[in-house]
């Protein structure tokens, strides 16, 4: 039975069959891939973030508040008939036996959650079910993660602050953490009428506050618009419209991230995609000729190549996009301390932004050697020698580049952090293109003496100089991310880990109330264990700069936004702290000492706009104060030393209330000692520094994991660009080698010419690849993270290694190629 | 069939010109059979592409089957190519990533005709390639493809067939069996053929020969 099948559609498969559109055909799907798999993780995230938003608050309206609220507030709730719940989230010490942890404590009252659900198990690994209770009194429910680290099963019992409770059971999902950055604190969930025996909520203690309310939406909206207006400084509603900001934010950047690393590979599958037509439309002129002879419309022509090419991209599209969706849940199991619950299934719309960048990068780069074909005469049947297409320069390639650019500037969700990567990009191809055609040329020079194999292998080098550039810099690129995600990620951390000093504190103490500084020190003494000091803090906004009131919408940073939302610990002293540098003004004076001033740390200074001699007005606890900036200070925060970024003289903050911290080095013969200091200080919030680095590092690391794999599509496009430009060049060395075997060479002299010109390629790309992974580690090390950078001489040995093994798989494969085809075959066909 | 008056081709040549072609004036009968002969360089492939429209002259005219072939355009010169010619060329000019009945089927398809497979099997068969519909042109001998090339062009059942150097490719015992079954399916078909070829013998099978010198007709 014959099928009639659309012409196109033969023609792709026909093409397909032969092999001739394999290179494109892959490089759309890597493109398609690589960029599918980014959008499908961050589609789900941001379903959970919208779909399920009211869950994640745990109500349709959560109040926030780094302070108690006032009574009104949660009195309108019932007088509208709302329902209610209230919760107050703190960190604090957990105790059980001798184990000691610092846990995220949130207690709530009944009805909490008001939407979603509580689910928990009766023991560790059991199956755990819904629950509409909270933990009964004198119980508590603990995570997984607290739960072991505590080493305590339901039925035991552990210490909180001054109080002992049961642990009722394990808690495995609490809806309102779904989505979370950074959860350095198991959970530890509690009764909110349980709080006041534990005796932790005291002066200076960190705590926020949560009313939450829900509804009929218009009920809800009500509330929502009466509370507005009187939210104080510190408190905020989240609502189904502005959930969670922080979390929005801290994903957008992510995902900015990880979809301009995947723009790499598409970057590269551009290449790939414009080499491997062009090597098309070569191999198609003739076909087209006889075809224009058969009398075939150059219109209707186009239209059949141009529809083989779609059908050909939606294939591809379409293989990219499964690819993409296996992709995303790599991404999904390796970030997991981000994503801390199951996330939605993701929708349609990364499968459009996976065609939409396929089919652009194919219209882009395809279309302009395709046209080409519109050219050729059909004169070209008898006379061979008319119609062959100019090589198209750049130029020709002004719509791929402007589609990559809206490319770009899609994923980077901004226009100018678009075309700053655009530009970065397009510096690096520029830079290591003119490096790669110097380098060639010196090797090509070499190449004046030596055996016939070596000498022709070479002058091969000058000869295909663009082509065999464009593998070089392709391979370079590749090899730039790989030697920067290995041994640049290493040397980076290793030099930051170097540069702490061995005795550096571990722990801060914080919450140490007035009266328990001296009984304290006491305890540290008798325990030997040196406390270098002890900062008085001081939680205060700041409201006012010259007098006039400063609040987020006075600044666009993000950060500045973040900051000045927030109290800030501020502290006294007369001396300045240790590592402080003054850059600005001067320490305080005598002057100064009697009538109050702050010293500022500089990079809040900026972010706030903050200059010498302005008035800063600060707030809390119901007191308050305004002094003159007489000075800027720079700080290491990498000295593992408390760091305050406002110090103020010692009579200014008289009147707000006070409590004190400190640090010190944990004996490493004493692995009790916290819990002994714990205990005798249930209060106090021991914070194990090192444990908090490792699980910065550790989130680090993942992060740093996804990102290698989305830079793995790269690695693989820049492979097919190698291919790509292998192939290009493939049937003129063919018929090269062919020539040389008919005019007596040996297998080995022909392998040897080709082995010669691809060492020559695996070398410079290596070594480019070197020197572009060092720079950019130097830059990192020196410029934004400002420790010393350390030489690393392994790189210029790994580089040119990894180079050489890429090119010596292309080689084998081309020289395969080369001798396995009979000469006279290859005379013929080409 | 075919008319060509005072057709004239000139190339820029540097600064000055070269003139390819002098002022042909030339016509074939329908059902005639015409070599065009001459040296290499004489001018026979430029007048070949000519007459097929496939380039454009400096002067002159050419009416195919009373149309004016150098009123129409590309487009228009290309339509009337599907509707009367067929071509055989020297270098056999199949399309390497289709076998032997696709090559065949392509200008059917290209012309939209129903049953294209069935039609080229049919061809194939009559020009001795029936056992060999699935075979890549690679895999063809050099007889052997251009007896599949035959086939393409016969099975348009075209006016006028144009050959240029059908056997310039081929060693001469081939050469002569390409031409026996040129000149068998011409006859059958009743088609008008315009011969290019150096090889006088081949030349004589035609009822008339035409011979280019220095891009002017002789004899």
């Amino acid at each position: 039975m014959v099928i009639n099948l659309p012409l196109p559609l033969k023609m792709l498969l026909r093409d397909a069959r032969a092999g001739e559109l394999r290179v494109l055909a892959l490089a759309l799907v890597i493109a398609v891939a690589s960029v599918t798999s980014v959008a499908f993780f961050a589609d789900r995230v941001w379903q959970a973030l919208t779909r399920e938003a009211n869950q994640m608050l745990g109500a349709d309206v959560l109040l926030v508040s780094d302070h108690p609220f006032a009574l009104e507030l949660s009195e309108e709730i019932a007088k509208r008939g709302l329902d209610r719940a209230e919760g107050v989230s703190f960190v604090s010490m957990a105790r059980a036996g001798d184990a000691t942890q610092l846990a995220g404590v949130k207690a709530v009252s009944a009805g909490y959650p008001l939407r979603g659900k509580l689910r928990i198990a009766p023991r560790l690994h059991a199956e755990d079910a819904e629950t509409d209770a909270i933990p009964p009194p004198g119980s508590v429910w603990l995570d997984e993660r607290l739960a072991a680290a505590l080493g305590v099963e339901p039925g035991q019992s552990i210490e909180l602050g001054n109080a002992r409770f049961g642990v009722g059971a394990v808690l495995t999902l609490e809806p309102d953490r779904g989505v979370s950055f950074f959860n350095i604190a198991p959970r530890l969930l509690m009764r909110v009428d349980d709080l006041a025996a534990t005796g932790l909520i005291q002066t200076g203690s960190r705590a926020q506050y949560q009313i939450y309310v829900a509804g009929a939406r218009a009920a809800t909206d009500a509330y929502e618009n009466w509370a507005k207006p009187k939210l104080g400084p510190g408190q905020r509603i989240e609502s189904l419209g502005n959930a969670r900001p922080e979390v929005r934010a801290g994903l957008d950047r992510a995902q900015q991230f990880l979809g301009l690393s995947a723009m790499l590979a598409v970057i590269l599958a551009a290449v790939a995609i414009a080499l491997s037509t062009r090597r098309y439309t070569r191999r198609h002129l003739d076909g087209y000729a006889v075809m224009r002879c058969f009398g075939a419309r150059q219109g209707r022509l186009f239209v059949l190549f141009g529809g083989e090419f779609v059908l050909l991209g939606l294939a591809a599209c379409a293989i990219g996009c499964v690819l993409g969706f296996a992709g995303q849940a790599m991404i999904a199991r390796w970030l997991t301390d981000f994503v801390a619950s199951s996330l939605p299934q993701p929708g349609f719309y990364p499968v459009l932004q996976g065609f939409a960048a396929g089919l652009l990068l194919l219209l882009g780069f395809a279309l302009p050697p395709l046209l080409q074909l519109k050219n050729v005469p059909a004169i070209r049947v008898i006379r061979r020698e008319v119609g062959a297409p100019r090589q198209s320069a750049l130029a020709g390639y002004v719509l791929g580049l402007a589609a990559l650019g809206a490319l770009l500037a899609w994923q980077a969700g901004e226009l100018k952090l678009g075309a700053t990567v655009f530009g970065g990009f397009s510096a690096a191809f520029l830079l290591f293109w003119l490096a790669s055609l110097g380098a060639l040329r010196l090797f090509a020079a070499l190449g004046r003496a030596g055996s016939v194999s070596w000498r022709y292998g070479l002058a091969n080098l000058r000869r295909r100089s663009r082509a065999n550039a464009v593998q070089v810099v392709a391979l370079a690129l590749g090899l730039t991310v790989l030697l920067l995600l290995t041994f640049i990620r290493g040397d980076l951390l290793e030099s930051w880990r170097t540069k702490l000093p061995q005795d550096a504190p571990n722990r801060f103490v914080v919450n140490i109330q007035p009266e328990q500084v001296r009984p304290l020190a006491q305890f540290l003494a008798r325990n030997r264990v040196e406390a270098p000091s002890t900062f008085p803090m001081v939680r205060a906004r700041l409201t006012a700069i010259n007098g006039r009131a400063v609040g987020a919408t006075d600044y666009a940073d993000e950060r500045a936004k973040r900051q000045i939302d927030r109290e800030f610990n501020l502290s006294f002293m007369l001396t300045p702290p240790p590592g402080n540098q003054v850059t600005g003004g001067h320490w305080f004076s005598a002057d100064d000492l009697a009538l109050g001033s702050v010293s500022v740390e500089v990079w809040i200074a900026e972010r706030l706009g903050i200059k010498l001699g302005d008035r800063l007005s600060f707030s809390g606890g119901g007191a308050s104060v305004t002094v003159p900036v007489t000075s800027l200070r720079k700080l290491d925060w990498d000295s593992m030393r408390p760091n305050f970024f406002f110090v103020t003289t010692p009579a200014a903050l008289a009147g707000f209330p006070l409590s004190y911290m400190t640090t010190f080095r944990l004996p490493a013969t004493d692995a009790l000692f916290t819990t002994r200091l714990t205990r005798a200080f249930p209060n106090l919030t021991v914070i194990d520094v090192s444990a908090v680095m490792r699980q910065v590092n550790g989130v680090l690391d993942q992060v740093i994991r996804a990102v290698q794999f989305v830079f793995l599509f790269a690695l693989v496009a820049g492979v097919l660009v190698l291919y790509a430009a292998l192939l290009s060049t493939q049937d003129e060395r063919l018929q090269e080698a062919a020539l040389m075997r008919a005019l007596g060479a040996s297998r080995a002299q022909v392998a040897g010419a080709q082995h010669a010109e691809f060492l020559a390629l695996g070398l410079v790309a290596g070594v480019l690849a070197a020197a572009g992974a060092s720079a950019i580690g130097y830059v990192l090390a020196d410029l934004v993270f400002q420790f010393p950078w350390r030489f690393n001489a392994a790189i210029w040995i790994a580089g040119p290694a990894a180079g050489l093994a890429c090119v010596a798989l292309n080689s084998w494969l081309g020289a395969r190629a080369a001798l396995n085809h009979p000469p006279m075959l290859a005379l013929r066909e080409v | 069939m075919v008319k060509a008056a005072g057709l004239s081709k000139v190339v820029p040549n540097g600064a000055s010109t070269l003139a390819i072609l002098h002022e042909i004036d030339l016509t074939v009968m329908a059902g005639e059979a015409v070599a065009i002969v001459g040296a290499s360089g004489s001018g026979k492939s430029t007048l070949l592409g000519l007459l097929a429209g496939l380039d454009t002259p400096s002067e002159g005219s050419v009416h195919l089957n009373g149309v004016a072939l150098f009123a129409l355009d590309e487009d228009g010169r290309a339509a009337l190519r599907a509707k009367l010619l067929g071509f055989v060329f020297q270098s056999f000019q199949l399309l390497p990533a289709l076998n032997a009945l696709e090559n065949v089927m392509l200008p059917l398809e290209l012309a939209g005709t129903a049953g294209a497979a069935q039609l080229a099997a049919a061809m194939l068969e009559r020009v001795g390639l029936g056992e060999r519909l699935g075979h890549y042109p690679k895999t063809l001998s050099g007889g052997e493809q251009q007896r599949v090339a035959l086939a393409r062009a016969f099975v348009m059942r075209p006016k006028l067939l144009l050959a240029d150097e059908p056997t310039g490719n081929l060693d001469a015992a081939t050469g002569a069996g390409i031409i026996d079954l040129m000149f068998a399916l011409n006859a059958a078909a009743g088609t008008t053929l315009v011969l290019v070829t150096h090889d006088d013998a081949i030349a004589r099978r035609c009822q008339r020969q035409i011979r280019l010198v220095g891009g002017r007709i002789v004899a």
